[in-house]
Formats: C-alpha cells, structure tokens, sequence
C-alpha cells in the first residue's frame, strides 16, 4: 500500500498533469483506512516538541508538516512507516478519533484530483474507469470490489455519494421516473447543495414546462430552483418560472428588482416608467408610480439646480453648497432639500415643497415635520414660527407642533437657536418635568422662573437664584417674584 | 443530569485544537501549490482568517502578495493564483474573468480555489459555463469551526440566515452536519440530542447519517460535552429583535462586533486613532464586565479604577528595591489592566452619548410595552414618529417586527400606512425588504396570515401525505403564526416582580432586557434540560409549530458522575446573540452547568433586518 502510495506521490510530483484527470473514485474505505494509517504513522517522526500537536489534526493525520510528510512518503521509506503501524493503532483510540468522513477529504486531495464535476459527465465520462488503468493503475481497487465501482448507484447511494462531495455521474438517470426519484432523494438528503446540482441537471436534461410542472408539488426543490436562478441571474427562466406557478406579485418584484443594477438616472426612470403595468397588488402599483415620478421629478430638480449653482446667481446656493445630488434620494428627502433651497417657490413649480406635498399626498405631519428641519437648519426663526402656528375660525392664532414640543427643542437646539427662539417653545412643554429641565439645560431661565412660580416652589426657585448673573434682569424677576405678597407658596 | 444540585459549572474544553487544524489544513492546501502564489482572500474570510494564521504563516508557504478578491491583479503578479473563498457565483465569475483575461492576453498561470467550508456544484457549474474548468484546480478547506471565545464557536456564515430562512435554500445544513461530526469526535460522543425547528431537524437527521458511516469510533470513549441542543433561529425572532443591553450585547450593537474583535473608533479612545480590540475572556476587565447589564458596568469600571489608582500610589514611598520589583513584576500587568479599562470606559461613554441621542430609554420603553403587549396604540405612534424624523431605516424596520411578530401582524390599515411612511422615509426601493420581511415572516399582516393558512390547510386535504408535507414545509416559513402572546404566557417570560428588578443581584435570566423579559430560545433550554425531554411542554411546542425531537444515543455510554453531563452545546441555526449567550451563562452559574455556543454566527437585530434587505447586484 505504501509503496503504491509512494508510486503516486512520486508520480503527483513529476507530472505536469492536472489532478483532475484522474478519475475521482478511489473512495474505497479499506484503502482510506489504510492511507489514513500510513500517514498518521508519520505522526512520531513529523510531530516537533508541542506535544498538543500531536492532538491537532483535521482528519487524522498529523498535519504540522504535510508537504514533509508527503515528501518522506515518495522518498520511499517504507520501512520506518511499517514498523509504526501498530504504535499508530494503539494511540488512535486514545486520540480522539476523527470521522472518517472528514479524511476522505484530505485524502482524497492527497492521492487524486476532486475536482471532477460530477452532474455533467458526459457519456465518455462514464468510461474513464479504463481510463484510470492507464494513468494510475495502482489506484484501482481488488477486482471483488468492482461492483461498486459500476455506474449502478441507486438514487439514494448516488444523493449519498454526491453528499461526500464525490463524483457520481447522473447521466444515467433518464427517464423522468428516475429523474424525479432522484430529486426526491436529494430533497430528503436534506443536503441543498446536492439538491441545487440535481435541479441543474434536471433543467439540461428536460423542457422547462415538464420541470417547472414536477417543482410546482416539490416546494423545497422548486425554492432552491429559484434560489439559484436568483444567484446565477437566470431571469428569463425565473420569470417564466414565476409566471408558470403564477406568482404574479413575485414576477412583478422580480422585474422591479433589476432597477437596482441600472446607475443611468434616464435608463432608470424609463425603467421604471415600464414598471407600472406590471401585476403588483393595488397598494404596490401607486408606490412604484411614485418610484417613477419621484425620479422623474429629481432629475428635473437636479437639472435646474446643477445649472443654478454653476452660474453662481443664487445666494442660497453659495452660501450652501449642495453636498450630494438629490437623485435617488428618498421622498423625505427630496422634500427637505426642496423645503431647503425651495421653499418660497409657487406652488406651479416641480420644486416647490407644496407640490412635492401635493402630488405625493405627503401627510401634514410628515411635512412641517420635515420643513421645520429644513428650515432651522437655514435659522429661519420666522418661517418655523409659521410652521408651527394655526389660527382658528376666529382668527386666534395658536402653537400647534405635529409632535412634542420637546422635540422642537431638541431640533432647534441642534441648530443653535437663540434664547429667545427656544425659550417660546420649551415654555409650550407640556410635561412639566420635562419642561423644568429643558429650560434649564438651555439656560431659559424665564421660563424656568416662570415654572417655578406656578410651581409655587420657592425653595427651588431661590436656589435659581445662584444661577443667573448678579444684577441681571432674571434675578430682578426672581426677586419681585418671592416679593410677591400674593403668591402662596408650598414651601 | 444537566441540572442536578447546585455544582460549580464545569470547565470549557479546549477549543483551541479547531484552530491548529484549521490552520494546519490551510497550510497543507497552500503547499498543494508548490512555489511562489498570490493570495486572493474573500472579504468575508479575512477576519476569521486573521484568528487562525498570520501573514507570516502565509509568507512561510510561499504566498507573495496578498489580493482581496474583487480586486484585480497587480501587473507584476505572480504565476500561480491561490483563491480562497467562499462557494458564490459571483466569486466564480470573478475567477472567470481572471482566467480568461490571461488567456486572451497569452499570460500561462496556474489556478487554485479554495473553497471554504465546502465546493457548490453550481459553483463549478459557472466554471465550466465560463469555459475555465480545467484551467483552476479546486479543493476544500473544510474550516467549519472557528472558536471566538472559550465557550463560542462561530461558523461566521452570517449568510445562512437569509439562505435558509428567506429562501429555503439547504446549502448549509450539511456544514452545520459536518461541524457537529468534527465536535463530536473530538469532544463527544454527545449522549443525547435535543431540538426544535426544521432545520435543527434535518441537521440532526444528517448528522446521525454522517455519525453511522463512521463506524463508532468515538464509542466508549469519555467525552467532554454531553448533551447538544439545537435550536432554529424562527423559532425565537423576538428575542433577537431586542435591544440589547447587557454590555457585550450593546457593545455589538453600537460598534458591531466582528470575529470576537471590535474596532473602537477615535471616540472611544480619546485619541486620532482606531485601536482594534480582542473582546474575549483573556481581558481581565471584559471578562467580568460583558455579562452585566449596562447600568451595573459604570459601578464596576468605576470601582475597578480607584482599586488600580491605588495599586499605583503604592509606589510612593517605595525604596529603590521595592520599586526595581513593582516595574519588574507589577506594573506591565498594571499598565495592561489600565489600557482595558480606558479602553472600556471610553466605549461606555460613547454608547451612553449614542444612546442618549438616539432616545433610547423611550425605545426600551417602547419595546417592553410591546413584550408586555399593552399600550399597543401608543407604541405604533411611537414607531411612526420614528420613521417620520427618518431616524434609522434598520431601527425603524426592527421596532416594525418587533411589533409585528408579537401581535401576530400588523392590523392592515396600520401595515399599509407604515410602509408608505417607510417608503417615502427610507426611499422606495424598500418596497423589496417589505416583501422579504413579508416571506420570511418577520413583518406580516394579519390578514394574509389568515389567508395563506386557509390556503395551506386546502392543499393539505386534496394531496397525499407526503406531497402535503411537502408543500406545508415550503407555507411554514411564509405563513407561520408567531404566537408570542400565548407562548409568553404559558412560559411565563414576563416576570412578575414586586418593586424594582435589582438588576446587579438578578434572579433569573430576564435581567438580560432588564428584568422585562426572559428570552424565550433561552427558556425553552432551560424548561427542556430540566425536564430530560419536551415533556410537559406539548402546547408551547405546538404553538412553536412543533418539530421539536430528543433522542438518546444509546450506545453511549451515560455516566451521571462525568462532568460531561452538565457541559450541554447549544446550536443556533440563522445566528445567536450576545444577550442570550448571557443569559445562558447565568443559567449555567445557577445551575452548574456549562453551555458551550455553537452559533452560525454571531447576530443582532441590525444584521437581521440588514439581511433583508435587496443590494444590487
């Protein structure tokens, strides 16, 4: 046995041949066993002083030094590995013993080429067996054995075999009997990589309209189908696939799906434009309609506004530069930037935040929130004064924000708003905690005062006291305010 | 015997074995090309591959320089291509494209792939449709196995999430078969299996096919891990779609911790630079930091600091002698330990600004009222101004599942207007995620729920058994009912507690989510470790949709004095996070039992929901 190895070895090393003219089927346990034995043997002469080492093996062998190993082995010391055969058996029970399985792996890219693909042989594929005589005679195994080397692997031997990542031919499964069997097999197998190369050869060897039929009552196969035509980017087929199970949603997404790979804004929107007749449900169909004159809108958008900030006319745009094209940015987006440099624009124009809030149905929430937003960020105090004020019938006019006024803050805050500014709004917080301490964080001081007082807390507000400026107007307020006769105070 | 009294747990095994052989395998395959190589490493590998080897190794087997793939070669290259990968398509065209630029050019070099943990047909099936089949050799490195910690081991195959669950792809399941053979025989054999959830089955039911090939080796040997315990990542979504908040969980959501290492960026570390750190039970401070819950952390580090403060001013008043021993002996372990503990302050300090910002205490709030299930009006409110103010599309979308897997679906009228909100937040295409959110089961409406339900049962009655199987496998992942509600219940995952949860002296494993909730992937290990089997627990199995299995291998072996039994490993199919590992580690302080995770990878709400998302091609 060694010495057949050695010969192999020998011969791995001088050829120019690639591995995988060999034929991948010397899988033979017993010779496994025996390769695995030889080459662990080497574990004394390969292992240096880590004793752990030892233990360290993927499959058995001693694998600190393979390329050592494997010289040794051609050089044709047989005799040392002989005599350690036996030291070898004794240890491997103690050792924790590694699946055979495992070695075949690494054995197998010891003495053969894997590398054979085993769904696609051809007819001459099947006869590479007299082949292999030629090339590596050693390899072949005891005549006894010979059955099991035929092309006669039931279904389930071959899901087996094809499991180890073995090559196993499965052009001879022609019927549709022996082909759905098969498949059926694979599916049980529980193994999708072996699934995924029946489902390939199935697709070569029959018309689609048979294979998408046997698929519609096999879901696992039929996912791993569409998995791969995903993967591969098989559309054509996966849609036809899609249309077939009439999965028309799905046909529909799938389409859309490819906008993604398309970088041209103008092959984008006629993409798009191509979209809208697809068979989404009534709910998708207005969203991809948006999708569209989103778009259509931003490049027009993006025209203009390129052109306008060349030439350099408006201030706004000097002042601000744009960081980013607004194409393919979201609607939110889109309204921020246009509540941005747009904002005063009559509602005729594609650019105007009213229109974008029109032809989106853009909920009102959703746009002061986001003209706020925009529109602190440009310390445009009056128009977020606007924003957040409503009249009623009556012509009163009231604050009113879409959400807590804390928020406001917050957001005016972040884009440094004066005292005066912040203080109108933290004075409109309804919580009072929350109140006190924004105000304080924020140094309103009149607001906080004023919380106080109807707090009626005086030790808090005398505390306040240290922390405004000596002869300020706030301490004078403090002062008159704990001056006050009228106040009842509850401390 | 998982829980009999109260024992300290047992030590880990010593995982360290997996690297050597991984390492040793992937050098054996790198001398199987002889001479000079350059290198092309997936993205993806790199970092598992950087806690196995080294560039010195690498160098030492003849690899000259170093490509990461996707990247062209350099025109001086080399002669021999080396590729390790992972099994994709688009890698195989990249290859491809290679190959066949040399070819027209008449450049004559040798091609080697390396797949990594496994060749795919289809992968060589681009090869051959490329027309370099032939021209690259292909091999195997079967790195299945990566220990990140002394009790983790990591697939790092984040894609199996969305493969398996999204598209019913069973590519990995012979993978995670094969890592249990390779733990098996090396640490087992494993007495007795336990499990839920289809692929925890098919896995199972691979494995024990591997198993019986190989001819019993491991028997009567003493093995070091008794029990396994497979879980399907469907089986327990809500847990995963927490925040976390116990420190290692937080860690990883606020900086993503990648391979058992993070990057803390110059905000963390007060300094220009990035510092990479190895986050694992070698750091003294980590180690005794990354279980607790974030609030018992400030104490600790604080604490941990005044003590090293003090270490330090023992050099006062030192004589010569005394002080040559305090910098011979003391101070490099010193000077280690302040490192860590800047370090981890610092980070602590970035994520509470983080936090702060991102108004996470009312996200908690938001998020326990959902667990609880009261309020649910006001947290829809809560989620809707989220995605108005264009917060964060992946917070967004988690608080959406969130929602939706613990009310069984959205109310239709709530689904149509969120996502419309979402869409025009977050932009259009989302329209995609929505439909695999939808698939997957993770974002549904009530409604459709019903229908395919209805639908499902239809088919069942016209077709035979097996067909019906079949097609009830492929409506499970679409259709399934969370039932969260009735599960919590029976399991009783929401604590009752009088006054506040001390959550520095917790009482059970809810103080992973502050006392608010117990995982429930972590409950039903505890309720069938207990049990010795699903017994008892038939109406929450079958609100889990069943498909749970125990089996005892009975030609094990089954000593009660081994401490192997109360050494269980627990699998996690489609990803585990931090916050269960936690919570299982207190178990198994309570218990006296040690859990050993065995995860696909490691996750987090984020790299869910960031899994469902369509990228381009």
């Amino acid at each position: 046995m060694n010495r057949a190895r050695a010969d192999e070895e020998e011969y791995w090393h001088s050829s120019k041949f690639r591995a995988f003219t060999f034929d991948d089927e010397d899988d033979e346990l017993s010779q496994l066993k025996e390769s695995k034995r030889a080459v662990n043997s080497l574990r004394d002469i390969v292992d240096d002083d880590d004793d752990d080492l030892e233990r360290v093996s993927w499959s058995g062998e001693p694998v600190g030094s393979i390329s050592w190993s494997i010289k040794e082995t051609a050089s044709g010391s047989t005799s040392s590995l002989e005599g350690r055969d036996s030291s070898l058996q004794k240890g491997s029970s103690s050792y924790a013993a590694l699946p055979k399985q495992v070695s075949s792996y690494s054995l197998s890219s010891l003495f053969k080429g894997r590398n054979k693909l085993p769904s696609f042989q051809s007819l001459s594929d099947a006869l590479t067996d007299t082949g292999v005589k030629n090339y590596a005679p050693e390899l072949r195994r005891p005549k006894a054995e010979y059955k099991d080397y035929s092309s006669d692997w039931s279904p389930k031997d071959t899901v087996r075999r094809m499991q180890r990542g073995k090559v196993c031919s499965l052009e001879r499964f022609r019927s549709l009997q022996d082909k759905l069997v098969l498949l059926d097999e694979a599916v049980a197998g529980h193994d999708g990589n072996v699934i995924t190369a029946v489902l390939i050869f199935l697709k070569r060897t029959l018309r689609r309209e048979i294979l998408f039929r046997e698929l519609e009552v096999r879901q696992v196969a039929l996912c791993h189908l569409i998995h791969f035509l995903r993967e591969t980017g098989e559309q054509k087929l996966l849609l036809d696939l899609l249309r077939f199970l009439d999965r028309t949603e799905e046909v529909a997404l799938s389409q859309y799906r490819e906008h993604l790979n398309i970088q041209d804004v103008e092959k984008r929107r006629e993409f798009l434009k191509g979209c809208i007749g697809l068979p989404f449900s009534a709910e998708d169909t207005s969203h991809i309609q948006d999708h569209y004159t989103l778009l259509e809108r931003q490049i027009i958008i993006e025209a203009n506004d390129r052109h306008l900030e060349m030439a350099g006319q408006s201030e706004l745009f000097r002042k601000y530069p744009r960081k980013a094209s607004i194409l393919n940015m979201p609607l939110v987006t889109t309204l921020f930037y246009s509540c941005f440099y747009h904002y005063t624009e009559a509602e005729g124009t594609f650019s105007s935040p009213t229109n974008l809030k029109k032809t989106f149905k853009i909920p009102d929430k959703q746009y002061v929130l986001t003209a706020l937003a925009a529109r602190a960020k440009l310390r445009a105090w009056d128009d977020v004064d606007a924003l957040l004020t409503t009249k009623n019938w009556l012509g009163y006019t009231k604050k009113k924000a879409p959400i807590g006024f804390h928020r406001v803050v917050e957001m005016l805050q972040r884009n440094n708003a004066p005292v005066q500014v912040l203080q109108e709004y933290v004075r409109l917080v309804e919580d009072v905690e929350t109140r006190l301490n924004l105000a304080t964080k924020y140094k309103c001081h009149d607001v906080v005062i004023e919380t106080y007082r109807d707090l009626k807390d005086r030790i808090q507000l005398t505390a306040y006291k240290s922390k405004v400026e000596r002869g300020s107007a706030e301490e004078e307020k403090i002062n008159s305010i704990l001056n006050n006769m009228q106040i009842r105070w509850k401390n | 015997m998982a829980f009999a009294g109260r024992r300290d747990a047992p030590e880990p095994p010593d995982f360290g074995i997996l690297k050597r052989l991984a390492r040793d395998q992937l050098v054996y395959l790198l001398e199987q090309l002889p001479g000079k190589k350059d290198l092309f490493i997936e993205a993806d590998l790199m970092s598992p591959l950087d806690r196995i080897a080294n560039v010195s190794i690498l160098k030492q087997h003849d690899v000259d320089k170093l490509y990461k793939v996707e990247t062209r070669p350099a025109p001086g290259a080399s002669d021999q291509f080396c590729f390790l990968v992972r099994p994709r398509v688009r890698t195989m065209r990249f290859i491809a494209d290679i190959v066949n630029a040399d070819k027209m050019s008449g450049r004559s070099r040798k091609y080697k792939i390396i797949f990594s943990p496994q060749k795919f047909y289809a992968c060589e099936m681009v090869l051959e449709e490329e027309g370099v089949f032939g021209d690259v050799t292909c091999d195997e490195w079967s790195f299945y196995l990566l220990p990140l910690d002394e009790d983790i081991i990591s697939m790092e195959l984040p894609e199996f999430f969305r493969d398996y669950f999204l598209e019913g792809d069973h590519r990995w399941i012979n993978p995670v078969a094969r890592a249990l053979q390779l733990l098996n025989s090396l640490y087992g054999p494993f007495g007795k299996a336990y499990g839920i959830g289809r692929c925890a089955k098919m896995s199972h039911e691979l494995w024990r096919d591997l198993e019986e090939e190989s001819e019993g080796e491991g028997q009567g040997r003493k093995p070091e891990i008794g029990h396994v315990f497979l879980m399907d990542r469907d089986v327990d979504y809500v847990t995963a779609l927490c925040s976390q908040v116990v420190y290692e969980g937080l860690v990883d959501d606020t900086f993503r911790i990648k391979c058992g290492s993070v990057d803390f960026g110059p905000d963390v570390t007060s300094s220009d630079r990035s510092i990479k750190v190895l986050l694992n039970a070698q750091d003294k401070v980590f180690s005794q930091i990354r279980n607790e819950h974030f609030s018992s952390v400030f104490g600790f580090l604080s604490q941990k600091s005044r003590n090293l403060q003090a270490q330090y001013d023992r050099r006062r008043g030192m004589d010569i002698k005394q002080m040559k021993d305090f910098v011979s002996q003391e101070l490099k372990g010193l000077k280690q330990e302040h490192r860590l503990l800047s370090l981890h302050i610092g980070a602590c300090e970035s994520i509470m600004k983080k936090k702060t910002k991102q108004d996470f205490q009312e996200t908690i709030k938001a998020e326990h009222s959902l667990l609880e299930g009261f309020d649910i009006r006001e947290s829809t409110s809560f989620i809707e101004e989220h995605i108005d103010r264009q917060v964060s599309p992946i917070e967004s979308l988690r608080l959406m599942c969130l929602l939706s897997i613990t009310e069984n679906g959205l109310i239709p009228k709530d689904y149509r207007s969120l996502k419309t909100q979402y869409l025009q937040s977050y932009g259009p295409e989302h329209l995609l995620t929505f439909h695999n959110l939808k698939r997957i089961g993770l974002l549904t409406e009530q409604a459709a729920g019903e229908t395919l339900t209805a639908v499902e049962s239809k088919v069942s009655k016209l077709v035979t058994d097996r067909a019906a199987g079949k097609i009830t496998d492929a409506f499970n992942s679409l259709a399934r009912k969370s039932n969260f509600r009735a599960i919590s219940k029976k399991l009783g995952l929401i604590p009752r507690v009088e006054g506040e949860y001390d959550l520095k002296m917790p009482r059970d494993m809810a103080y992973v989510f502050g006392g608010a909730y117990v995982p429930l992937s972590c409950k039903i290990i505890e309720q069938v470790l207990e049990r010795r089997g699903w017994q008892g627990l038939e109406e929450v199995v079958r609100l889990l949709n069943g498909n749970e299995f125990s089996v005892s291998d009975s030609t094990v072996e089954d000593n009660p004095a081994w401490e192997s039994q109360r050494v269980i490993l627990t699998v996690f199919l489609g990803g585990c996070t931090f916050s269960e590992i936690a919570a299982l580690r207190f178990l198994g302080k309570e218990r006296g039992c040690k859990f050993i995770f065995l995860t696909t990878a490691i996750t987090n709400s984020a790299r869910m929901m960031e899994a469902m998302i369509e990228a381009r091609a």
